[in-house]
């Protein structure tokens, strides 16, 4: 009995998931535009978010490297070393770890955030003021994170590029010019293109659902922590779920070559 | 201080409305099997402060939060200036609440804000074309009117339980609306700090000529503030008079309040 229950609270969560971020589109989008919110966020969710990416990003291409360089000496490939590294953090590594961190930082700061304000009536206040508070609150912040997320992810990319090229001078010497020549020698279109567009489903996500568990907490300060913590469980859940389907097209489009 | 000529809200009422301000017929709202409000009516006349009085969980913010649209009825209707509230669409509810301001239990202040940014959330959202001097010049006003003029820059978390119910009151009156629904202004406070806000309700309403309904179960607040007490019981409108009125009744529900 338990077990049907939680199918159906299941299905009834997805639904409301579905209708909140339809409202997104059908509501949040239409004028007037919160446009000085929208940059507040952007600055606090971007700006705010790229000191862990990079220092994260640099962290993951220089321990990459590392791991992957005695597997390829052992096989007499270690020259190709930058382009399986580049190969594997533009197309996965980059936009999914950028993404999960992301999901860490903002996914719990928007639910917490948003769910403090919900308890608080703070969000009534808004809507007595004569203002939106769907528009204003969520709409920004879901934009701010999809517009953010994809910019991070090719910042990020870069310094795990140059963790990469630390790494491979650990314990050999290679130029600068050289590396990168070899990453991008390697690296198409369809490999940074895809990566690229799903990076912004990937920002979607987290926005829409940390909005979402922030705008539906209710259970007082316990309901604000629950918020924050599933926001970040379910954001990071679905970026996984989004890669996998995002693979499952390019390489219906042909593009994984 | 008056509105800059050039200064106009996003529309005005053209036609002067003289009925009760608020009209509250047939009002019924269940949550699941618990009724809470159950065939409620009342008016409210312009300019009167009517107080409705009740045990806690008696429905009596459900029905202010039902007037400000904040809750749908599931029967009845509410009529602000004589518009259906349960009816008008989304923009017509934007505009209706730009003349009825709401104090909140909890005071509702923007946390992330300072107070100056508290008292110009609205009037930026609902004024256009007001130059910075002007804003600053009402949110001044605004803090004077309350007796926390030094407190522009503050965070509310900064601020005491009587400071922040005063800038929650600041604010709620920043706009002039022309009703004020207060949800028990003066719960949680000592006895010095609710008399206060009391005496700034009523100095308000006077100074604003603004209609009121006050919900509340504390009895110095009624008598401070009330021209008519409403007494909600079972989810009716139980009793309604003055003051004096309910506390000579002999019906036992209403003597149980005043005793």
């Amino acid at each position: 009995m338990d077990f049907i229950a939680k199918i159906h609270d299941f299905f009834n969560e997805t639904g409301a998931i579905a209708r909140f971020a339809w409202n997104f589109f059908t509501e949040g989008l239409k004028p007037r535009f919160e446009l000085k919110e929208l940059l507040n966020q952007c600055y606090f969710i971007g700006y705010n978010s790229f000191p862990l990416v990079a220092l994260t990003g640099f962290i993951m291409g220089l321990v990459l490297t590392m791991q992957l360089r005695p597997s390829l000496e052992n096989y007499g490939v270690a020259s190709e070393l930058p382009m399986m590294v580049g190969i594997a953090i533009i197309r996965e590594i980059g936009p999914v770890i950028t993404a999960l961190i992301f999901a860490g930082k903002i996914g719990s700061s928007i639910g917490a955030e948003l769910g403090s304000m919900k308890v608080t009536e703070q969000i009534d206040a808004m809507e007595v003021a004569g203002t939106n508070p769907f528009k204003y609150l969520v709409a920004t912040r879901v934009l701010a994170t999809t517009l953010m997320l994809p910019i991070l992810t090719v910042l990020g990319d870069a310094i795990s590029l140059f963790g990469a090229y630390v790494g491979v001078n650990i314990r050999s010497v290679t130029s600068f010019h050289l590396f990168f020549t070899d990453v991008f020698h390697t690296l198409a279109y369809g490999d940074f293109v895809p990566a690229f567009i799903k990076t912004f489903f990937f920002g979607f996500a987290v926005g829409i659902i940390g909005c979402y568990k922030g705008y539906n907490s209710n259970k007082g300060t316990r309901g604000v922590g629950f918020s924050a913590n599933s926001a970040v469980v379910l954001s990071s859940v679905l970026i996984f779920i989004i890669d996998l389907l995002a693979v499952q097209i390019t390489d219906l489009l042909g593009l994984n070559i | 201080m008056k509105w800059p000529h050039h200064i106009s809200p996003v529309k005005t009422i053209e036609i002067p409305f003289n009925g009760p301000v608020i009209a509250v017929e047939h009002l019924c709202k269940s949550f699941g099997e618990n009724v809470v409000l159950d065939d409620f009516n009342l008016t409210v006349a312009k300019e009167e402060n009517v107080v409705v009085l009740g045990r806690s969980g008696a429905g009596k913010s459900v029905l202010i939060k039902c007037i400000i649209g904040l809750m749908k009825p599931d029967d009845g209707r509410i009529l602000v200036f004589g518009e259906n509230v349960v009816e008008i669409d989304h923009d017509e509810l934007d505009h209706m609440r730009t003349k009825v301001g709401f104090l909140f239990q909890s005071n509702a202040l923007y946390d992330s804000m300072t107070v100056r940014e508290n008292l110009e959330f609205s009037l930026r959202r609902h004024w256009f074309r007001v130059s910075q001097a002007e804003i600053d010049a009402l949110v001044m006003e605004s803090l004077e009117n309350v007796g926390l003029p030094h407190t522009a820059e503050m965070m509310p978390a900064e601020l005491s339980g009587g400071m922040a119910k005063r800038i929650a009151l600041a604010r709620t009156m920043i706009l002039k609306p022309e009703i004020i629904l207060y949800d028990e202004p003066t719960t949680g406070l000592d006895p010095v700090t609710a008399r206060e806000i009391d005496q700034l309700i009523v100095k308000l309403q006077k100074k604003y000529h603004a209609s009121s309904i006050i919900i509340s179960h504390d009895m110095n607040c009624v008598k401070n503030t009330a021209d008519r007490v409403a007494l909600l019981l079972d989810g009716k409108c139980y009793m309604h008079g003055t003051y004096d009125e309910l506390e000579h009744s002999d019906d036992e529900n209403v003597k149980q309040f005043f005793e």
